[in-house]
């Protein structure tokens, strides 16, 4: 499917969003795909959770560019607060103004008799300071400006305080932001949103609620085979058949950090640039530290190399 | 609303996901988004709006094939309908007052037409006022000769909403409703029947017994189904709960092990639950230092004027945690629970030390923290739990070997009987570690009349624990954390 040049008219169906996202190089499973398609049609923000390296972020990405939407993203963290997240007033462009105004003073009310007249005349000037001439939008305001639609990335919300969720509800459910000088900036045009979570706090019900949810696991070989394929497309087949069936062995081992979508990418490039046109244990051995990122890992997964890569050998000898 | 939807979210409800009534709303709309036809991509709809934890998937998967796989054995609307129709002017030919009823089913068909297989719901929304209870029981034993599964299905489901299955929640029920649903369907008729035919004493009427016991089991067997296939959708969550309820208060010692396995996901829940509650990190005002940046941007608007003073705040301690745990045979059985909880509460806790001791103290952490739980708990108990009890010498070495471990931040949380053998206690040890931490909470596993009888120490340590209590059931574990989580506050 191509669509460079065509305008993004919306997703018919959950089947369109697949061919979407495959067009800019997303392997889109199909509960991902019904999810953004609701996303799309019930103006919900989707709620992404699952271990970190299957591609959350990602599919925000993908989406954007799929949709040539802009894509606006903000990651989260510990103190983030509403300067950060929704606006803030350019103070130093405020005080400027504020010098020119004392310059300028007598000018404007030179011609005035009395206190009050005077008053009258700066009053007009008051709300000057606080217009959207001095509101510096940040991600969130940003998104709402978005005259031709945008996909609004939240990036690992659950780094950030309880507090800052409360901050996000308004955005999420009304596709508004309130700024208490001006009033309610509503969006033109609703952004699609999409947050991301690896689940290292449980989140607000209040936010659950507002989202649709999708949870993210680590593919299947077939799948992860068909990413890789897609990401490193000169890996000979037999070698991507032997790689994802070992990476889906290591993942049953009991080992802390499990290797994610992006570690098996980064190893398929590895061990291309290698040459290498099958797994040996000797190669796999000195290649761990790309799959696994723990000494304690490596270690456990390194006494067993020999043992899993006969497994692979022998399974893809019988199925063949 | 359809009703279909909102009795399969009632479902979900009674099994324990909280489904507002906003995320009802969505499911409608991406109901009416997606339609019937797609049966995959209604459950993954249905997912992505109804479930929102991965708990609640694993729920909704396993409702969405139970609920649904029985709606959708039914055939399409229009044939029922006319099977229906049959029977009703069947019966409106026997009485006059179904006359008004007859009309009401009339009212189906665009219904039923505008919502494929929504059987269920329009089934049950018509049976409350649909048949009288006229039904012939000559029909019962037709339908039940007949082997028209469809005719059959739709009699079940009306019986079965007429006795509210629906309801149902424990197994045991099964029996009560499968009566309560016979009774519905007019099968004391057909007893009657069988009476009568049994009085006439002759081939014929042996004959037609027989044909009408046979109808009768017929009936049962299906009213049987009828009512399991319910207990799994409705009721086998809500009794599932109430199991759990009772195991919370149930005392520990008196597990066995089938128990256990079932406390396993009682316990992970429950330290969730702890972690949400104690996850919230308040801050506290730390009046008296000023945050400069923050008031300075907080007050450019005013021209650099401090009418905004923003101080500087500070995040209270993480829980540091040092638990001692006397593995000899009597207590053995709390510490897998403790140690357990203790461990699905890691995340919240900056430093956990376990260390386990019967004569000697024994630093656990590497085999927790290495091994699975339960290959790590057996390892303990069969290298540490041999010797005989001695408290004294146990924190002795806590305070020889690992004195560094405790500090001002520290909780020491001591499980234990308290049951020296009639050693040295070494109170002076016990009070300096006492001293140093932040608390000392003893949990005892022996009911509060036998502390102190015999060779229970405990007395003597009561002073100088900052509490001391009865530890019995997964209930009183729960309190003893929260309150040792609360003081970090």
């Amino acid at each position: 499917m191509t669509h460079t040049g065509l305008e993004f008219a919306g997703f018919e169906s959950a089947d369109t969003v697949s061919a979407r996202l495959a067009s800019v190089g997303y392997i889109s499973t199909a509960s991902i795909s019904t999810a953004v398609y609701l996303a799309h049609h019930l103006r919900k923000p989707i709620l992404i959770e699952g271990p970190a390296g299957v591609g959350k972020t990602d599919l925000a990405r993908s989406l954007a560019q799929s949709m040539e939407f802009p894509l606006l993203r903000m990651q989260c963290y510990e103190g983030l607060d509403e300067s950060k997240a929704l606006y803030e007033w350019k103070y130093g462009k405020q005080l400027l103004y504020t010098q020119i105004l004392k310059e300028k003073i007598h000018h404007l009310i030179g011609d005035a008799d009395g206190l009050d007249e005077s008053f009258k005349k700066l009053a007009g000037f008051q709300d000057l300071f606080f217009s959207r001439e001095f509101l510096e939008p940040r991600p969130l305001l940003k998104a709402m400006e978005q005259a031709g639609g945008s996909v609004l990335l939240i990036d690992e919300i659950d780094k950030s305080d309880e507090e800052f969720e409360a901050l996000l509800l308004e955005v999420l459910s009304d596709y508004q932001v309130t700024v208490p000088e001006i009033g309610t900036i509503e969006a033109i045009v609703p952004p699609l949103v999409i947050l991301t979570s690896n689940n290292t706090r449980e989140l607000g019900d209040a936010l659950k609620r507002r989202c649709l949810h999708l949870h993210i696991d680590f593919p299947n070989a077939d799948l992860e085979a068909r990413i890789v394929r897609s990401r490193v497309p000169d890996i000979s087949e037999r070698l991507l058949a032997q790689l994802v069936a070992f990476i889906q062995l290591v993942r049953d081992e009991n080992i802390r950090k499990l290797p994610s979508i992006s570690e098996t990418i980064d190893w398929a490039k590895t061990l291309l640039l290698l040459h290498a046109d099958s797994l040996d244990p000797v190669m796999v051995r000195n290649t761990l530290n790309v799959i696994l990122k723990r000494q304690t890992d490596i270690a456990e997964v390194n006494s067993q190399v020999d043992q899993l890569v006969r497994k692979v050998l022998t399974e893809q000898a019988e199925s063949a | 609303m359809e009703r279909t939807l909102t009795n399969y979210i009632r479902a979900l409800r009674t099994a324990g996901a909280g489904v507002s009534t906003t995320e009802a709303i969505d499911a409608a709309r991406a109901l009416e988004l997606v339609g019937y036809q797609d049966r995959g991509l209604l459950k993954m709809s249905l997912a992505a709006v109804l479930a929102k934890s991965q708990e609640e998937e694993v729920l909704h998967d396993r409702l969405f094939d139970l609920y649904f796989s029985y709606a959708e054995t039914k055939p399409p609307r229009q044939n029922q309908h006319q099977n229906e129709d049959q029977e009703d002017s069947d019966s409106a030919s026997d009485g006059s007052e179904t006359d008004s009823e007859g009309q009401e089913s009339n009212g189906q068909p665009s219904n039923g037409q505008k919502q494929p297989g929504s059987g269920q719901g329009g089934g049950s929304g018509q049976d409350k006022s649909g048949e009288a209870g006229e039904d012939a029981p000559l029909d019962l034993l037709e339908l039940a000769q007949s082997g028209d599964a469809t005719r059959m299905a739709m009699a079940m489901a009306k019986a079965g909403a007429r006795a509210d299955v629906d309801q149902i929640r424990f197994a045991t029920q099964v029996p009560y409703f499968v009566r309560r649903m016979l009774e519905e369907l007019g099968a004391e008729k057909l007893d009657k029947q069988l009476m009568d035919a049994l009085d006439e004493r002759t081939e014929e009427g042996t004959a037609r017994a027989e044909a009408l016991i046979e109808a009768r089991s017929t009936l049962m067997r299906n009213a049987r189904a009828y009512v399991e296939a319910r207990f799994e959708v409705f009721g086998r969550s809500a009794s599932e709960a109430f199991m759990n309820e009772v195991m919370m208060d149930r005392a520990l010692g008196a597990l066995t092990k089938s128990d256990m396995e079932r406390m396993k996901p009682i316990i992970a829940k429950m330290a969730k639950k702890l972690a949400a509650k104690h996850a919230r990190r308040r801050k506290v005002r730390n009046r008296g230092q000023l945050d400069l940046r923050r008031t300075l941007r907080a007050n450019a608007g005013n021209d650099g004027v401090p009418f905004d003073v923003i101080w500087k705040t500070k995040r209270k301690d993480k829980p540091k945690i040092v638990t001692i745990c006397d593995v000899s045979g009597s207590v053995a059985r709390y510490v897998r629970f403790l140690l357990l909880v203790l461990y699905a509460l890691r995340e919240k806790v900056t430093d956990l030390e376990t260390f386990c001791f019967s004569s000697h103290l024994v630093d656990v952490n590497h085999d927790l923290e290495s091994l699975p739980f339960d290959a790590a708990m057996d390892k303990i108990l069969r290298e540490v739990g041999n010797g005989s009890t001695d408290y004294g010498r146990a924190f002795t070495d806590l305070s020889r070997q690992y004195d560094s471990t405790i500090d001002k931040r520290t909780t020491v949380l001591i499980l234990g009987d308290g049951r020296n053998n009639n050693g040295d206690p070494a109170m002076g040890i016990f009070q300096d570690i006492a001293a140093k931490a932040k608390r000392v909470i003893w949990l005892c596993p022996e009911h509060p009349a036998s502390w102190g009888s015999g060779d229970s120490a405990l007395l003597q340590y009561k002073p100088f624990c900052s509490s001391l209590t009865h530890c019995s059931t997964v209930a009183d574990l729960e309190h003893a954390l929260d309150d040792v989580l609360l003081a970090y506050g």
